[in-house]
Parts: C-alpha cells; sequence; structure tokens
C-alpha cells in the first residue's frame, strides 16, 4: 500500500516533462524523482551549486565535498557541472528552471504560498525558497490536502507569504488544482473521494472542470 | 611575493571583537572549519556574522553558536541548528532572514562597487519591511542594499601560494562571492601548492582577494 506522500510523488512526476531543468525542495518533492516515466529525463538543480544533481550516495561512496542542498550526501551524472550561489540564484530568479517542486503549510485561491515560518513556533528562515517560487516557470506544490484535519488550501494564507500569486498547480493524495485567475479549479480526484468530499476539506471555493478526470498513477 | 601563508593564531589577530566576519559554507559544506576553531579558542565574541546557515550543531558556523561567539547573524536559513533557534528566542542572538538568492546578490554587490540590487524576490512578503521599492517596466522590484564585511574566511580546496583559489564540487557556493566583499579575506587551504601549479583555467577566485592562507584545512 503506497503511503500519500507516494501517491503524490508518483502523480507529480507526470507533471514534468522531457529535457525539463527541475529544482526539488527537500522532504516530499524529493521523492518524485523516483516516479519519472521512462522517456523524461530532467536535470535536478540544486540550489548549493549542482545541475545533473544524481541520487543519495550509498553508504561508503559519499564524496565529503558534494552534498545536495539538505546537506545530503549525493553523486551527480555524467555532465554535471558546479557553480557557486550567485550562479545558482540567477539560475533560479533567472527564469532558467522549467519547474519547483516544494511542499507548503498553506496555499491560497489566489496563488499565493505560505511556506517558510510559523510566528513563535517554527522559524527555520526561507532559504531559497521565495527565489524558487519567485523564478521557477512553473510551481507546483506537492502537500497533503490537510493537516490534523484541517484544510491547507484556502481562501486567503493566514501565515506569513513566502511569494504572492506565484503557485500554478497543487498535488495532494485526493486531487489535482490549477490554480487560475478565477481561482481553484479541481482538474482531477482521486478514485477513493468525491468532489463533495475534496471541497469539505478545501477552504476555498473549488470551480470543478468540465472535463474533471480520476487520478491515474 | 608577498608571503601570505600563516598559521591559525596569526590569522585570528586580523578578527576582533565586534567584527563583521562573512564565513562560506552551505550547511557546514565548504566552511573553514579550521578558522571557526581559531575564532572559539581565542574566545572573539559579539561577532556579526553573514552566512548562508548556522551550520549544524558541533560543526561549521554552529560551533561558533554553542560558543556564544555571535552578537547578530544574517542568513537564509537557521532550521538546521536548533540551538540558533534557542538563543534567539531568549534573546541572546538577533538574526535577520535574507532570501539565500538575494544574499548572494547583496554579497556580490559589496564586491562588485555596486550600489545595490533590484529583486523581484520577497515581493508581497515580510522581508520587504523597510526597504524600498520600485516599479520598473510594471514589475514591482524590491531594493536589496550591498553587504560587506571586516573579515571573510574562505574555505580553499586548492590555493597556491600566491592566493589563487580553487574550490572543489559544491564546497563553492558563498566562498567565491565572499571573497570579493571583505577587508580582509581569509583562506583556509585543504592543499596548498607552488604558484604556477595550479592552472589558470581552475582558478575561481583571483590571488589579488586573498589577504592570508592557512594551511591544514581537511
Amino acid at each position: 500500500m503506497a503511503t500519500e506522500k507516494e501517491l503524490i510523488a508518483r502523480r507529480v512526476a507526470q507533471e514534468l516533462q522531457d529535457g525539463d531543468v527541475v529544482n526539488l525542495g527537500i522532504g516530499l518533492p524529493t521523492l518524485v524523482s523516483n516516479y519519472l516515466p521512462k522517456d523524461v529525463h530532467i536535470t535536478l538543480q540544486s540550489e548549493n551549486g549542482i545541475l545533473g544533481m544524481g541520487g543519495l550516495c550509498e553508504s561508503g561512496t559519499e564524496d565529503k565535498d558534494c552534498v545536495n542542498s539538505g546537506n545530503q550526501h549525493v553523486n551527480v551524472l555524467p555532465g554535471a557541472c558546479y557553480f557557486d550561489s550567485c550562479t545558482a540564484f540567477g539560475i533560479i530568479r533567472g527564469g532558467h528552471v522549467d519547474a519547483t517542486i516544494l511542499g507548503a503549510l498553506q496555499v491560497d485561491e489566489t496563488g499565493t504560498l505560505a511556506s517558510h515560518i510559523v510566528p513563535g513556533k517554527m522559524v527555520p528562515g526561507m532559504g531559497g525558497a521565495m527565489d524558487l517560487v519567485v523564478g521557477a516557470k512553473k510551481v507546483i506544490i506537492a502537500t497533503t490536502h490537510t493537516v490534523k484535519g484541517a484544510p491547507k488550501l484556502l481562501k486567503k494564507v493566514t501565515l506569513p507569504p513566502t511569494a504572492v500569486n506565484k503557485v500554478n498547480l497543487i498535488v495532494t493524495e485526493l486531487a489535482v488544482i490549477e490554480v487560475t485567475a478565477e481561482g481553484f479549479l479541481l482538474k482531477e480526484i482521486a478514485g477513493n473521494t468525491t468532489v463533495e468530499e475534496v471541497q469539505r476539506l478545501t477552504e476555498a471555493e473549488l470551480i470543478v472542470d468540465a472535463d474533471l478526470k480520476t487520478i491515474e498513477l | 611575493m608577498k608571503n601570505k601563508i600563516v598559521t591559525v593564531e596569526e590569522a585570528m589577530s586580523h578578527i576582533h571583537d565586534g567584527d563583521t566576519v562573512m564565513i562560506g559554507g552551505f550547511m557546514a559544506c565548504g566552511t573553514p572549519e579550521i578558522l571557526v576553531d581559531g575564532i572559539v579558542k581565542k574566545e572573539i565574541r559579539e561577532l556579526h556574522v553573514i552566512a548562508n546557515d548556522s551550520g549544524i550543531p558541533g560543526r561549521g558556523i554552529g560551533k561558533l553558536i554553542s560558543a556564544k561567539a555571535i552578537k547578530s547573524i544574517t542568513a537564509s536559513h537557521i532550521g538546521l541548528n536548533p540551538e540558533t533557534g534557542a538563543q534567539m528566542v531568549n534573546g541572546e542572538l538577533e538574526v535577520e532572514l535574507v532570501p539565500q538568492g538575494s544574499l548572494a546578490e547583496k554579497i556580490r554587490a559589496g564586491g562588485a562597487g555596486l550600489g545595490g540590487v533590484l529583486t523581484p524576490t520577497g515581493v508581497g512578503t515580510d522581508v520587504e519591511n523597510g526597504k524600498q521599492k520600485i516599479t520598473l517596466a510594471g514589475v514591482e522590484y524590491l531594493i536589496e542594499m550591498p553587504l560587506k564585511a571586516d573579515v571573510a574566511l574562505i574555505r580553499g580546496s586548492i590555493v597556491d601560494k600566491a592566493g589563487n583559489v580553487y574550490y572543489n564540487a559544491t564546497t563553492k557556493n558563498f566562498n567565491p562571492c565572499m571573497a570579493t566583499a571583505a577587508k580582509t579575506v581569509i583562506v583556509a587551504a585543504e592543499k596548498i601548492v607552488e604558484v604556477g601549479e595550479l592552472d589558470p583555467n581552475q582558478v575561481m577566485t583571483p590571488a589579488i582577494f586573498v589577504d592570508y592562507i592557512v594551511g591544514g584545512e581537511v
């Protein structure tokens, strides 16, 4: 039985196109590269200075000088390159990353994302998230639909925003939702739920796509 | 040729209580550990540190946090070091959080003689508090001011005796940029080679930026 996170990662993987340059956030998003379709090859960017990142190193094969942005030892693929932080964020901010996949604390119907701070509780800092959400051509949020039963997809974020009006697509274990000028457009739902149930677990109103589909994994 | 090679103790004579210090590295990868250890040993205090993050406990800048050598830190992320958050909450440490890409460009601006940087990053967020905004061609930008330091502490994988630096793999990160933005630049070298041994094509920080070289970095 696949976990919720695996289901989300598998669906997000379908969004990536052959040849895309992709930056994956820490946590759930890093699972996405495990589920790419066979004919889709992407170039992974890591904001600490890698294009062409491979996978995590097996124990005993680590290079002390080569880590990903989560400080895990990684290997790189043939054709990879390293660069400094200015270049890393020139790539990101300059629109040279096709897609970034990030987690979220909250997302609202205007595409505003809150992911980096819970005042008084969690103050880790934004790291590279603000630049990624502003600069990537496509911002995909990979998140569970609710947290402890409470909706994460809101009319308006209540936590401090990480970036305003930048999210394009939200993939949860229950639904695939596109952020449009009119609001949340429900494109797909999971086979084990209903439109009514997804709406019940979503604070903002959902516009149901005329061509609503079932999520196929 | 001026001899730039010094001991850790000699290097520490160029860092003083209250200095602004840039420290290279990304979660301790590429951080000059022997220079961090030197600060701890000499008990230098009240530093203002500019760095990507506050390291992890027991490594990199984490050691300066534990030693309470830092009065304030400008960084993009402190989440992997719980001690930083604890010191911030109890008022021992001031933390200014800056988006990572903006931090890099602020440092680059400091080293490159620019008056500031216009960036869309942070518009509409808490990051814009206290900053000027400007709209150009219909796009809103924040004006991010340059950052400079008294001292930059850098880690080089191979350094020649003139001070040319090569950084291996992901140890580059903030190091080359910071090497341009401080009055005094100290490089901890994993390997020191004779002048001429480092291929000019491999040089990532030109020697003119480097004031002192300390060997023995691992």
